[in-house]
């Protein structure tokens, strides 16, 4: 088995649940057979989390997803990073929170546990990993970074300009959050899953209300899975666009800066006018949605769409025409398509290295099973790579919203929940994945029979983009690391958990 | 290009008017510098955000403050990238255990006099993420707050509000 298992001859004509996960029990063989499969390319690794006395992996190719279990026992189980690296962080993570034990984890330091919480006798110390050579030296950045952006640590080691080696070191804004969901009713669960990344708050909300209605056995009313949709896509035109203004402002050209911070400020103020908040939080529930689009709000956001289609276009103009910015965008930041494949690298980071993987196109959910959009992918996997992609996907996006106003028909906006509590067994649980701005996320929830919340566990994109971002600034020089990093872009709350 | 500067020019300025200070904000802040030495700053604010554990929709938020419809620098309020350079440290986030001693460091670096505005509902009272062993508790536990401008995450112009408040009775 040494190639590895693949997931069609370990489903071998299981169903499916209504999540679409084949979800099965495997022994330890079976689990590293899995896992050198992940490292052979035969699946991507989706998640990877602790969960009671199991060790659960979501494992996917492009038509099937399935949740393998593994029985641990006292708490150890065969390392999935010793075969597939991508796995690393977050068997580190799994481990300083749950406290199972991963033999043969390549890297045993702790990742989430800075040895600062209470009641943990760990240590505080860190070992950076050493780099040794003529005329290197060490940069330390962060935790608190320049800017008003969020806090991790970044340790360079340059020789002159020239980057080495990029360290990460984040878990800074660790917050707790799956132990205060374990216990928690579903409507709170909901309110913190929502601001588990502020900046994917739509995305979040929906991946879980799609989880637990699944695990349920909920369905949410037509009028709501449209409006899910168009909250969607107004958080992602919104930061992506946001972000292409951020990139063009590292790169010193304040005017597209300046042009996208208007637009991106328009988008904000129509979603406050229609939904009743910025950032439509708390607006995706479980069973529906919390908020409504009035008839007034349809023709805010038509003539919303209309003012960024215009200004979408002039910023492409503006961007190709202007050549001392790509010289700062273009083969700055390169992620090979090998490492995006390997890391399974969602959203942009992914798409811009040719891995042509979205969770609406390779496993659509409602309403994008009834909606057409381009799925285009660059292969120069660099700064300008990403930022195109971008560019393409508030295109598409916009051209969605259209679509979704189209179909918008009267109906209820949330339905009730269902009576009975679920059975015994796999109906209490459910999964989803869904797109957000900068890549897929996955939320997977157990429910328990007092009907509230067992286990959730949510694995945000920047999961597998973070060490992408390690080897993207590699041979870049040091001043171009806020470039890149904008380009990624990646969550540091959404990580942290 | 030359589109952007023919539309900045004939479709007029985006800038909004300023609000009022918001009144809650300027009775806080009243308080607060009852107690300390009052020292004008020439009607100008350097301020440094520190996240403590937000989970970035307060960053989103201060970020659009530097827009052009906020464009809060045109009241003296300038974002700086170190502590030592600022006169308010503007606080997200419920302080996290693993944050907690960076904050700190951010805090005593900033020069007297100095202020703190604890912005967001997480970092009055910890909000959603209240009782969480990996959080250490609401700003008022670990920093002297001045200011508290709630919301989750506070709209732009509550912060602006806010902030208003800060430089009419301090600068």
């Amino acid at each position: 088995m040494s190639a590895g298992t693949t997931l069609a001859e370990l489903v071998a004509g299981r169903d499916a649940g209504s999540d679409g996960y084949v979800r099965l029990a495997v022994a330890a063989d079976v689990w590293t057979a899995l896992a050198e499969g992940c490292a052979a390319g035969l699946h991507d690794l989706s998640a990877l989390w602790a969960d009671g006395d199991r060790m659960r992996m979501a494992l996917s190719t492009d038509r099937l997803r399935v949740i393998a279990s593994l029985r641990t026992e006292a708490g150890a189980y065969p390392s999935v990073s010793a075969r597939h690296p991508p796995a690393l962080r977050l068997e580190r993570a799994m481990r300083d929170l749950h406290g199972v034990q991963p033999l043969g984890l390549p890297d045993p330091r702790p990742w989430l546990d800075h040895g600062r919480w209470p009641d943990r006798r760990s240590e505080a110390r860190y070992d950076f990993l050493p780099s040794e050579g003529d005329g290197l030296h060490q940069i330390a950045v962060g935790p608190i970074h320049a800017g008003i952006i969020e806090p991790g640590h970044f340790r360079f080691t340059a020789n002159g300009e020239t980057v080495v080696r990029l360290e990460q070191r984040l878990g800074y804004v660790h917050k707790g959050v799956e132990g205060l969901l374990a216990g928690a009713d579903i409507a709170r669960g909901a309110r913190i899953v929502g601001r588990l990344s502020g900046d994917s708050t739509v995305a979040y909300a929906w991946a879980f209300a799609r989880a637990v209605e699944a695990a349920l056995g909920w369905t949410p009313p037509p009028r709501a899975v449209l409006l899910r949709g168009v909250m969607a896509e107004l958080e992602r035109l919104a930061h992506h666009i946001g972000d292409v203004g951020a990139i063009c402002n590292d790169a010193s050209v304040l005017t597209i800066h300046a042009r996208c911070a208007l637009q991106r400020e328009d988008v904000l103020t129509v979603a406050d006018a229609c939904f009743g908040h910025r950032l439509m939080m708390d607006r995706i529930v479980p069973g529906g949605v919390a908020a409504d689009l009035s008839s007034d709000g349809v023709g805010r956001v038509r003539g919303l769409l209309g003012r960024l289609e215009a200004t979408h276009a002039e910023i492409q103009r503006v961007y190709d025409a202007m050549p001392s910015l790509q010289d700062r965008t273009v083969t700055t930041g390169i992620v090979s398509p090998e490492l995006a494949r390997q890391y399974a690298a969602g959203g942009f980071v992914g798409r811009a290295s040719g891995r042509a993987f979205d969770a609406r196109k390779a496993f659509p959910y409602a309403p994008y099973d009834q909606l057409d959009f381009d799925l285009r992918t660059r292969t120069t996997g660099d700064v300008d790579g990403r930022l195109l992609v971008r560019m393409d996907e508030i295109e598409e996006s916009l051209g969605m919203i259209h679509r979704l106003l189209d179909r918008m028909m009267p109906g209820p906006l949330a339905s009730a929940s269902p009576p009975v509590a679920p059975d015994e067994g796999a109906a209490g649980e459910g999964a989803a994945l869904v797109e957000a701005f900068r890549g897929d996320l996955f939320v997977s929830v157990r429910v328990g029979e007092d009907g509230r919340l067992a286990r959730v566990h949510p694995r945000d994109a920047s999961w597998f983009q973070w060490p992408l971002l390690e080897a993207a600034i590699e041979g870049n020089i040091v001043a171009d690391f806020p470039i890149c990093n904008k380009s990624f872009n990646c969550s540091y709350s959404g990580h942290d958990l | 290009m030359r589109s952007f500067l023919f539309d900045a020019l004939f479709k007029g300025t985006a800038t909004i008017t300023p609000p009022p200070p918001g009144a809650e904000a300027l009775e806080e802040i009243a308080w607060a510098l009852g107690k300390r030495s009052r020292q004008r700053l020439g009607r100008s604010l350097a301020i440094r955000e520190v996240d403590a554990g937000s989970c970035n929709g307060c960053e989103l938020e201060v970020n659009a403050l530097g827009n052009p419809v906020y464009d809060v620098e045109r009241f003296g309020l300038k974002f700086v990238a170190s502590p030592r350079h600022a006169d308010v440290l503007l606080v997200t986030g419920p302080v996290t255990w693993n944050m907690r001693e960076a904050l700190l460091r951010a805090y005593d670096a900033t020069p007297e006099p100095k202020w703190v505005v604890a912005l967001g509902d997480c970092a009055a009272n910890c909000g959603v993420f209240a009782g969480s062993p990996a959080v250490v508790g609401p700003l008022t536990d670990i920093l002297p707050v001045d200011l508290h401008v709630p919301g989750c995450p506070p709209a732009p112009i509550e912060i602006v509000r806010g902030l208003l408040a800060l430089m009419e009775r301090v600068g």
